[in-house]
């Protein structure tokens, strides 16, 4: 992804210098021709890029500034109004408030838990396949509404988890989706629990660093520690920046599990009101899409300064070979 | 972790020190069990929640919840005789699900394939500027457009039809495939287009005849990645499908459960067990691609 940013690269083998005189009309019957063969290829794109994402974002622009709903006449620009009022909108900022904790905690215990795993089962431990698949399991069923309706029953008062607790001698449990104080956190073991994409990640990132490198430190006398954090880490560090760009992009955005666990809500109580669930509320319930439009364009900011910030503090631990 | 030390002292006992071989080996055949036992006991954990969903709707309904364990005491059908029979016929969501999967599947290899070849082997102007939009608009999240986007279906007249699913997988608007694409067609050798542009062949015969031919594990890769995408798709149907006759099978699945509580949980878990298998079929057939398709893209 890092390397993709440089963007195409052009190979130059086997382009024969050509003698200057080279007819540059046959050149530039070559390029155009490519043009023309590349228009052809990236039309489908190019006509979803423009029409479904490109114009939706211009409208969408246009909208934020204005009070359109959709089940009433009559739209008037406002300016900056949706924008002001989102400060003294409590539920919005409530809303802001849970995303923040949910992303906050939920990621870095995914990484944790993907970096860990990948650790133990790189050393060469047999059935790394069976592992590999029992853990990334989750990570492709935690999506779907199956598992969604799951959770709720699992995190229930008179759910699994109680039962299980039950077993163990504890009484007096909370209902943890039913409790405010509680919700949230079932939601963050949920993103938790889907470690098993980065893990395979990581693993494939610790594949890529030469044993010679250990081997000539154990020569040295280097300890486990040692080894960890002077080579396995550092040489490991953009694949954990590259997770973690990515699993920060997807927490802000999530939407499933909140709307099902809490059945469309967000409770109780708002606690588990994600950003995307309240947006969703105001412009599909409420038909405000200006509002919903200019919710729309505070997230887009947010996501990008969050990345930005991210790819500005890379610089101070994100360690890139010579490669 | 204990187990690295184990591998060190594998690398400096290969030094011949006869002697102290056997206690060590002891100690790394210890320690091995250690970290397996930890990684079963771990993995049972996570996917406990996922065992017991698969034997409660082995339960009659009336004991879906009677206990945490594992194996039901009395296992039944019935679950899934009557989940099947529920809301005209549980079997049609499956239907319009798979067939949505089908085209969208279909759909995002074509146009996908297409950009990312152009992307990959083709030299045009404005390349470095639109390959960087294709790249940027991977990170976009979705709900920037998703307002302008349903009005604009919804004045075409197309709340309650299954455009507004299929167009943007059509038009290769999810370019993480395109970016998996081109990454992978970079790695195939130059010089088979050259041999063939001698040949010859213009892009479009070089692209069907031996780029896409060379394609296969890639596309294998990208369409187990869309087809689980599209199976898990909830917020876009959600927002088009309010007809209970065109619903997906997540839509449906919601349904058994109503606000206030009284919810047909037995039903629900045997459905939900049948839409989990298709998942489970494509991962357990495609690990391979899956696990080299992640581990590639972005990680060159």
């Amino acid at each position: 992804m890092v390397d993709a940013l440089a963007g195409p690269r052009e190979s130059t083998s086997g382009r024969r210098a050509q003698p200057l005189r080279a007819t540059s009309r046959r050149r530039s019957r070559q390029r155009s021709r490519q043009n023309g063969a590349a228009l052809l290829f990236l039309a489908p794109w190019l006509l979803g890029l423009v029409g479904i994402t490109l114009v939706p974002m211009a409208i969408s622009l246009y909208l934020s500034f204005t009070d359109f709903n959709l089940i009433r006449f009559g739209t008037k620009f406002v300016g900056l109004d949706n924008y002001l009022r989102m400060a003294s909108d409590s539920r919005l900022l409530a809303s802001a408030k849970v995303t923040a904790v949910y992303v906050l905690f939920s990621v870095p215990l995914q990484l944790v838990f993907a970096l860990l795993l990948a650790l133990l089962l790189n050393q060469g431990l047999r059935g790394l396949s069976i592992y590999r698949a029992v853990y990334y399991l989750p990570s492709l069923l935690g999506g779907s509404v199956a598992v969604g309706l799951l959770w709720r029953r699992v995190f229930g008062g008179d759910g699994l988890l109680n039962q299980v607790l039950g077993l163990l001698g504890l009484t007096n449990l909370p209902s943890w989706i039913g409790d405010p104080d509680y919700a949230l956190w079932t939601l963050i073991i949920h993103h938790a629990w889907t470690f098993g994409s980065p893990m395979v990640i990581f693993l494939a990132g610790l594949r890529q660093i030469p044993s010679e490198i250990y081997e000539s430190a154990a020569v040295d006398g280097a300890g486990l520690f040692a080894r960890l954090f002077r080579i396995t880490l550092p040489l490991l560090s953009p694949v954990i920046f590259f997770n973690l760009v990515l699993q920060v992009i997807n927490a802000f955005q999530a939407f499933t599990p909140a709307y099902v666990i809490s059945g469309g809500t967000g409770g109780p109580n708002d606690s588990t009101l994600f950003y995307t669930l309240y947006l969703y509320t105001v412009g599909f319930r409420q038909f405000d899409m200006g509002r919903a439009s200019a919710m729309a364009w505070m997230l887009l900011a947010v996501i990008a300064a969050f990345t930005a910030v991210n790819f500005l503090t890379s610089r101070k631990w994100v360690f890139y070979g010579d490669e | 972790m204990a187990t690295s030390e184990a591998l060190t002292r594998r690398v400096s006992t290969a030094l011949p020190r006869r002697r102290a071989a056997a206690p060590v080996r002891a100690r790394r055949a210890a320690l091995g069990a250690l970290a397996h036992t930890a990684l079963i006991l771990f993995a049972l954990v996570m996917i406990y929640p996922l065992l017991w969903m698969v034997s409660a709707s082995f339960r009659p309904e009336t004991e879906v919840f009677s206990s945490p364990g594992l194996i039901p005491s009395a296992p039944t059908l019935s679950n899934y005789l009557s989940g099947w029979l529920s809301q005209g016929g549980f079997g049609r969501f499956f239907l319009t699900s798979g067939l949505i999967c089908l085209v969208s599947v279909v759909g995002i290899l074509l146009s996908c394939s297409f950009a990312a070849y152009a992307f990959a082997r083709l030299s045009f102007s404005f390349k470095r500027p639109l390959f960087a939009v294709m790249l940027v608009s991977i990170m976009l999240p979705l709900h920037v457009t998703v307002v302008p986007q349903y009005i604009i279906f919804s004045r075409l007249g197309w709340v309650n039809t299954f455009w507004p699913l299929l167009l943007p997988k059509v038009l290769a608007v999810d370019s993480f495939f395109i970016f998996l694409l081109v990454q992978f067609i970079r790695g195939l050798p130059r010089e088979l287009d050259e041999a063939a542009e001698i040949d010859g062949c213009g892009p479009v015969m070089i692209f069907w005849r031996i780029i896409l031919p060379l394609m296969k594990p890639a596309l294998a890769t990208a369409s187990i990645f869309a087809f689980i995408w599209s199976w898990n798709d909830f917020f876009i149907p959600l927002l088009y499908l309010t007809d209970p006759d065109l619903y997906t099978v997540p839509l449906a699945l919601r349904s058994f459960v109503s606000a206030d509580g009284e919810s047909a949980w037995g039903q629900l878990f045997a459905m939900s067990v049948l839409s989990l298998l298709p998942i489970f079929a494509v991962f357990l057939y495609g690990q391979r691609f899956l696990i080299r398709g992640i581990a590639t893209t972005g990680l060159k």
